[in-house]
């Protein structure tokens, strides 16, 4: 039990990641950006549900109902109003516009909400738990977390493959050029990818807000996890991610469990040995085997 | 009428200007063949036409309207469309779901799946492929049946026939004069004549960015295409 235990937490802690990991890998995919405000943007999903639980009194999990349209408004909009612009020329213009954004999201909650650590407060469920014989308990939350992962995982591949829009999506990850050919206007295309990736994120940024304490300048670790996770799974892969979490979250939660000041490094070293042993990732592609 | 007028078109990459004022009609209907050697301008021609290219908007005129140097999917919407260079087919799609791309605009017209299958029904055999495991003529198809699925008014062909086999060639050409026949306007761009001199109702030659000549095939002398060809 005692080496199930952290496997298990481990495999639903991977499921937190791979939803911090879903939109930057698509944001990737559909348009080679590479948004380095991706994990500062689920931070300030957290800190929006925060306000509308105070603001409202509801439950931070029913608060998604306004904090995830919000992020996918948001993410249309700093698409079409900012983003596109820097596309189209090199890798550099992008990189900088959202590491700006990076900054300036940081120093923005920072000075609205202060340096203090803030945590959303579900009622209970998050220290809820099943026991599985005696030694060995599933969290409700991190169960659900898990759960909801592989949903949004589900719903974002049924899209990507059996909608007009999702081909759309493939085809201009593909080739922009082609795509815009047939007809598919990329840019609009790409505000609407923007939109559904900071969706996506919203939902981990709260759950991790339930999950553990945040602050203002939380954002950087988060995509720095969510990197990992893509890279072990492999670009262009959706399960590839959701299994590049998994590792990376049982690679964690094995270190803490060995040493409490391991389970950070234990990740980033399995990252790294994934990185030299096969550095297209472990299922790079598989998406666009399976289709 | 004409559906098509391009009047002193031209086109620059950059500070390197390519065409240098191309003035050309396309009727409706009609099939019309650009030739010229390789570098003389007829894919930054084509480029132009689709909205890959900026020109300034009064160059070129689509149905009456001034359409020059709008995005490729508004023209696309109009009903311009082309099968580029190269077959450009998406590797992640499969052959049908590439053709479904191509119908992606919605535009209305008499092309539909099952049509671009009785056209070419190799491509329905190979439906659940990876559009790129297909042979390149099949892959020739493909692109041309993407093309179709959104129902065009005028079709721009480029370089069709480059890379493939002879018998290949003429089964295209073959199935391009069947599109033709059913009423799309074609505008045939090719390096290699013999084929496009046998479809085309009218051709212009290009040399280094302009006209070099225009006439009907029939009436052109081999001696006068090769001179407006190669500027010998």
């Amino acid at each position: 039990m005692a080496v199930i235990d952290p496997i298990v937490q481990g495999i639903l802690l991977g499921g937190l990641y791979a939803l911090f990991a879903t939109g930057l890998s698509m944001i990737f995919g559909v348009m080679r950006l590479v948004n380095l405000a991706h994990g500062d943007l689920s931070i300030l999903a957290a800190f929006l549900a925060l306000v509308t639980v105070r603001v409202t009194g509801l439950n931070p999990l029913l608060s998604l109902a306004l904090v995830v349209p919000a992020m996918f408004c948001l993410g249309f909009l700093l698409q079409r109003g900012v983003l596109n612009f820097t596309l189209g020329r090199g890798v550099l213009p992008p990189v900088l516009a959202t590491f700006g954004f990076s900054i300036i999201i940081q120093n923005l909650l920072l000075e609205a909400f202060s340096a203090d650590s803030q945590r959303l407060n579900p009622g209970g469920i998050e220290t809820a738990s099943i026991a599985l014989g005696d030694r060995l308990a599933i969290g409700w939350f991190p169960l659900i977390t898990f759960v909801v992962a592989v949903l949004v995982l589900v719903g974002l591949q049924i899209f990507v493959s059996r909608t007009s829009l999702g081909r759309a999506f493939r085809a201009t990850s593909d080739d922009q050029d082609a795509a815009e050919l047939m007809g598919i206007n990329n840019r609009s295309l790409y505000g609407l990818a923007m939109a559904i990736s900071l969706g996506i994120v919203a939902v981990a940024g709260v759950f991790l807000g339930i999950r553990t304490t945040f602050v203002p300048s939380s954002g950087p670790d988060r995509l720095l996890f969510a990197f990992e996770a893509v890279i072990i799974g492999g670009l262009g892969s959706l399960w590839g991610t959701l299994a590049g979490g998994v590792i990376l979250g049982v690679a964690q939660t094995i270190g803490a469990k060995l040493s409490p000041g391991w389970g950070v490094l234990t990740g980033h070293l399995v990252f790294l040995a994934v990185l030299l042993w096969r550095p297209t990732g472990l299922f790079a592609g598989a998406m666009k085997r399976s289709r | 009428m004409s559906l098509l007028s391009v009047r002193e078109l031209a086109a620059f990459y950059g500070d390197f200007q390519a065409l240098f004022g191309i003035t050309l009609r396309i009727d409706a209907g009609e099939t019309v063949a650009v030739i010229g050697s390789n570098g003389a301008g007829k894919t930054t021609f084509l480029k132009a036409i689709a909205g890959l290219l900026p020109v300034h908007s009064e160059a070129v005129r689509f149905a009456e309207q001034p359409v020059g140097g709008r995005p490729a999917h508004e023209l696309v919407a109009l009903g311009i469309v082309m099968v580029p260079e190269g077959r450009r087919i998406f590797p992640s799609l499969s052959v049908e779901e590439n053709l479904k791309v191509g119908a992606y605009g919605k535009r209305r017209g008499p092309w539909s799946l099952r049509r671009v299958y009785d056209l070419f029904p190799i491509l329905a055999e190979r439906a659940d492929q990876p559009g790129t495991t297909l042979s390149g003529g099949e892959q020739q198809m493909l692109a041309i049946g993407r093309a179709l699925m959104a129902n065009p008014r005028l079709l721009l062909f480029d370089e069709i026939s480059l890379g493939l086999a002879p018998v290949m060639v003429r089964n295209i050409y073959h199935a391009m004069s069947a599109i033709i026949s059913g009423g799309t306007t074609a505008l045939v761009v090719e390096q290699d004549v013999s084929q496009v001199l046998q479809v085309a109702d009218r051709v212009y030659c290009f040399r280094k960015g302009r006209v070099s000549l225009e006439g009907r095939p029939a009436d052109l002398s081999r001696e006068q295409i090769s001179a407006a060809y190669f500027g010998v």
